[in-house]
């Protein structure tokens, strides 16, 4: 190889407009090992914070992009002329909801808020931050919503697993905590692994301890 | 007269009680049921005094308090098994309060087209941002409570009201806001209602506000969570050289009866 591969994979990733996955580089240099490729990722990362530039290299949707820091978000805007993009709350809140309990459809989310989600959804489907997943095979066959890649990207998460964990309700009190979520399944302690993890696909709980 | 100003309130029944919750300070796990409903219908009242369409869901959660708060009178007959019957409101807050505190943190989060920028792909927003609508940083029950602080500031007494003849329009009112915000990009709240003397006028006034909010040309933000002040500022160039004269394009004309609904496209 007649260049350094880190100045190769960075030359593409300042040219992509797209974060680009390790087999993504893997396919242009095909004789490089993803294991090298992986590691020479890590290394221009910490070049860069150690450069200590106006950009960063982060790891978006199972991909590498290289960013402008928050900081200089006041000159980029007035650059691109452009307000800086919003989400109403109540677009956050329904996008909330169906990130963490994934796959969901209409009527949980309706009833998590207590407001038709009709309207929040379309905009959320127009803004490609969630997509309709299927339908579930109930009565109705309503469709079943989940998040996209590009809400990944938007919401710098490198994967689903590394939304912000849920926060318990002890900070409220003495409540009593098991009236908090799944009041059907009081008696059990256990939950059972499959049926969680299908339903509500999300809930890191990692360190946590269980849930309830 | 009547106007009938229409808002897209995307907050629903819950948003609400949580405010109330709030804004009295108590504890979730034990609601002052009678406090809180008491509240909540003359929140209802407010709305239906301002013309605001009140959605079914606030109704329906009307008649659960009403329903809780008369369990709760009734002796019971054995506390220590018998469910409390607030559970049937506090559950699913809780369920919202923490999805609030997700929408919280995602929205802290670096955003892309926000915060952080990557090539080309400056943003994922639309090319218009106000083709979603006007952004509305502070809720409508803020902006609500605000306003009725200032009526009972200014105007003790009852909240009646009756439009006998058209003293004020909502043009000329919204000719004011925007003239003031031409001198000062950005106002406090309170201050546009500084030269009203009588009810009408105070009304006629945030109807205005509202309407300005709805095109696009104001904006109404809270510089922080903690900070109670309800700030305006202009969102138009304010040395430009538009008029806003004759063509505001109020959706309730001056002078007719019944305003077309500012929400005409929702």
């Amino acid at each position: 190889m007649e260049k350094p591969l880190d100045l190769i994979i960075e030359s593409l990733l300042f040219a992509s407009n797209k974060p680009l996955g390790v087999s993504e580089i893997h396919r242009c240099l095909p004789d490089v090992a993803p294991s090298d490729i992986k590691a020479a990722l890590t290394d221009l990362q910490a070049a860069y914070d150690g450069m200590d530039r106006s950009f960063r290299l982060k790891e978006v949707a199972g991909g590498y992009q290289i960013r402008t820091q928050s900081a200089y978000a006041p000159y980029v805007l007035k650059m691109l002329k452009s307000s800086p993009s919003r989400l109403s709350r109540a677009a956050l809140e329904t996008l909330a909801i169906i990130a963490y309990k994934q796959p969901v459809i209409r009527q949980e989310i309706e009833q998590l808020r207590g407001v038709d989600a009709g309207g929040i959804l379309r905009t959320l489907l127009e803004k490609d931050l969630i997509r309709v997943m299927g339908r579930k095979t109930i009565p109705g066959r309503p469709l079943i919503y989940g998040t996209t890649k590009r809400f990944l990207e938007v919401f710098d998460l490198k994967d689903l697993e590394s939304l912000p964990k849920l926060k318990e309700f002890k900070d409220f009190g003495s409540g009593d905590e098991t009236a908090v979520h799944m009041p059907e399944g009081d008696g059990q302690v256990g939950k059972p692994p499959q049926q969680e993890a299908e339903q509500v696909l999300l809930f890191p709980e990692d360190g946590e301890g269980p849930e309830a | 007269m009547d106007y009938e100003v229409k808002l897209e309130i995307f907050e629903g029944p819950l948003d609400l009680l949580l405010h109330l919750i709030h804004k009295n300070e108590v504890d979730i796990f034990d609601i002052p049921i009678t406090t809180i409903t008491d509240q909540y219908l003359a929140y209802l009242d407010m709305m239906k005094a301002l013309n605001i369409s009140v959605a079914g869901d606030f109704l329906v959660m009307a008649a659960t308090l009403i329903h809780i708060k008369s369990k709760m009178l009734l002796p019971g007959s054995d506390e220590d098994e018998e469910e409390d019957p607030r559970d049937e409101i506090t559950r699913p807050l809780l369920e919202y309060m923490r999805i609030k505190d997700i929408a919280q943190e995602l929205s802290e989060r670096e955003i892309l087209g926000r915060d952080v920028f990557s090539r080309q792909d400056a943003s994922w927003e639309d090319p218009e941002p106000e083709a979603e609508g006007p952004s509305l940083d502070v809720s409508l029950f803020q902006l609500i409570d605000a306003f009725r602080q200032i009526m009972e500031k200014t105007q003790p007494g009852s909240m009646s009201m009756n439009f006998r003849h058209e003293k004020w329009s909502i043009k000329e009112k919204a000719r004011l806001i925007l003239s003031l915000l031409r001198e000062c990009p950005e106002m406090l709240f309170d201050e546009i209602f500084k030269g009203d003397r009588e009810v009408p006028e105070f009304i006629v006034t945030f109807l205005a506000l509202l309407e300005l909010v709805h095109i696009g040309l104001v904006k109404v933000f809270q510089t922080s969570y903690k900070s109670r002040d309800i700030r305006l500022t202009a969102n138009f160039d304010i040395n430009g050289t538009e008029a806003f004269d004759e063509d505001l394009p109020l959706s309730t004309t001056n002078g007719s009866t019944h305003g077309e609904t500012a929400g005409s496209d929702y």
